[in-house]
């Protein structure tokens, strides 16, 4: 793989969509303020839920607050590459337009993976690092290397489960057409991810954490930031999010094989 | 000698189609229990394509033109048979191999909506691997070629169809690809497009020698660019070959009206043993074979008196509609 040139390419990708999106100023303007009034929302839900008791499944709100602001993070990136691009696929499939994407001599799944971005998720992103950053105040985190390269790996290892799901998911529009319901069964379950997993019980704890994986893309991380992380969940974590990637991707190079393409 | 850059062998596909019965019983029966069947839409087809030909796909809906073009270009695997695209094999779509084609779809379009047609061209061009320089130089080339200038600079939806088509070329071909794959490019387009459009063809494969695989609907589109057609029935080639030849099996005969002078020439004439079609005072319409219509008319015009004659030629659609729906043409 030439990495120079798929750099130059994304460059390009960034500067189109980028190009792309700024042509509809109030679309943009309207995406930034649902992102606050979302962020404000999701707190005050979650103020609610420790009102009576200070405590849900061993974590206080503060600490929560974490888990929040990963999801917020999370969140931001989905909306900045992951909604743009890989609900696109649904479309290229049914209208047959993968065709082009697939002539070209760069790989597929990099070019409908990444060709689109949502520049009002960027704000997002950025409230939920300044909702961190106000997290590991709040609860004196002290911050070191080892901290830092390990949330770094963590986060990392939830974006590509949550890509890798999503992808997955898309990729089957291959044989179904149509899966843009699944896909918003996916982003409901991600709603779950901003408590704790403690907080459910035992059944729904392993639905979460080894059907769906859900559970696994905020807490761990935010286990890592409260010092609360054991090595195992950690390197489970990496485990899960090599096997999910590795998986994404030998998926969709079988799936291409059925692709029929649509009748012109 | 020209060497082959397509090569086709018993080339079969099927497809697994669902039928549902009507009405919402029909309906119910089809989400619970949908019945699949196997479809061959193309079946063991096998032809060779020169470096430089241009081919014209003829075939009704539904014949399986698309999907031969679609399997040369490496989008659909075949069931059976092998392909051979400029040495390659299209479906494993080697990068080398995506750099020598390209595919044009009338009715698809790759350009992005938004934006002016510019920007689609540079990012095709760092796909491609282009250079700044050497794409600047490649779009100014092309665009003189296609006759387009400011259009480059506007918002895609805000062009013609006309203009859009001109765009779409171009980005298809900022990589200078030897094989071009063009499924109905003129659809849709006014009369002066289609011919700017056929002009531009003529003169890309002209200058590059580019090989082109052509579908379309439009004879004029056929007529104009290819010399040779393979026509498609029901996923077979019925005829392969080239196109002058396919017209004279087709329409062996020429109708040939003639003006006499007087209504007596007229007389003799149609006692003369030529097969009459039909006769209006000193009008004369007469059938004449295609190998001897010299002969005949230096006849005609040495013993009788004439005013004037014309030549009909059988419309070329109503030629052609015929190869659409028969099974087999020996030439």
């Amino acid at each position: 793989m030439n990495l120079r040139k798929y750099l130059k390419v994304y460059k390009k990708f960034l500067h189109t969509s980028l190009a792309s999106e700024l042509e509809y100023k109030t679309n943009i303007l309207v995406d930034l303020i649902t992102a606050i009034l979302s962020l404000v929302g999701s707190i005050f839900l979650l103020s609610i839920f420790f009102q009576n008791s200070g405590y849900i499944g061993g974590w206080k709100f503060e600490q929560a607050l974490i888990i929040q602001a990963i999801y917020t993070i999370l969140n931001g990136i989905t909306n900045t590459w992951f909604n743009p691009n890989l609900t696109e696929i649904v479309k290229h499939i049914r209208e047959g337009t993968l065709d082009f994407v697939l002539l070209k001599p760069i790989d597929s799944q990099f070019f409908i993976s990444l060709k689109k971005i949502n520049p009002s998720g960027f704000l997002e992103i950025m409230l939920g690092f300044l909702l961190l950053f106000f997290c590991i105040r709040i609860n004196e985190i002290n911050l070191n290397l080892i901290f830092l390269t390990l949330s770094l790996i963590t986060i990392s290892c939830s974006i590509c489960i949550l890509y890798s799901l999503w992808f997955f998911i898309s990729t089957t529009t291959i044989w179904f057409v149509k899966t843009w319901n699944a896909i918003e069964v996916l982003r409901s379950f991600l709603y779950i991810g901003r408590f704790p997993l403690s907080s459910f019980s035992f059944s729904l704890r392993i639905f979460f954490s080894v059907f769906i994986p859900i559970a696994f893309i905020t807490t761990i991380p935010s286990e890592v930031f409260l010092g609360l992380s054991v090595f195992w969940k950690i390197l489970l974590e990496i485990i899960v999010a090599i096997i999910f990637l590795i998986n994404s991707r030998k998926f969709w190079l079988f799936a291409l094989k059925f692709y029929s393409s649509a009748s012109s | 000698m020209v060497q082959n850059i397509i090569d086709v062998k018993n080339l079969s596909k099927s497809f697994d189609i669902s039928s549902k019965e009507p009405g919402l019983k029909g309906t119910i029966k089809h989400f619970f229990r949908r019945q699949t069947k196997s479809l061959k839409v193309i079946k063991g087809i096998s032809f060779e394509i020169k470096e430089g030909e241009i081919v014209g796909f003829l075939g009704a809906n539904g014949a399986g033109k698309t999907t031969i073009l679609k399997m040369l270009c490496g989008l659909i695997y075949p069931s059976e048979g092998s392909i051979s695209v400029s040495g390659y094999l299209p479906f494993r779509r080697r990068e080398n191999f995506l750099k020598s084609i390209t595919l044009i779809m009338g009715q698809k379009q790759q350009l992005i909506w938004d934006l002016p047609p510019i920007e689609s061209f540079y990012l095709n061009a760092s796909i491609y691997d282009l250079d700044k320089f050497e794409a600047k130089k490649r779009i100014k080339k092309l665009s003189e070629m296609l006759e387009i200038d400011e259009e480059l600079f506007i918002p895609v939806r805000k062009l013609s169809l006309g203009q859009r088509m001109k765009s779409e070329l171009l980005a298809a071909l900022i990589h200078e690809p030897n094989i071009l794959f063009l499924d109905e490019p003129t659809l849709g387009l006014d009369i002066n497009a289609q011919r700017n459009l056929r002009k531009f063809l003529q003169k890309y494969n002209k200058e590059t020698n580019a090989t082109i695989c052509l579908t379309s609907h439009y004879m004029k589109d056929i007529t104009s660019l290819c010399k040779r057609v393979i026509c498609v029935h029901e996923g077979a080639i019925s005829y392969d070959g080239e196109l002058d030849l396919l017209l004279k099996k087709l329409s062996p005969v020429k109708e040939i009206l003639i003006v006499c002078r007087s209504e007596e020439d007229a007389i003799k004439l149609e006692n003369s043993g030529f097969t009459v079609k039909n006769k209006i005072k000193n009008e004369i319409t007469i059938k004449i074979e295609n190998n001897s219509i010299t002969s005949s008319l230096k006849t005609i015009l040495n013993n009788f008196d004439i005013e004037d004659l014309f030549i009909n030629e059988p419309p070329i659609d109503e030629v052609i509609g015929k190869v659409l729906i028969k099974k087999d043409y020996d030439i």
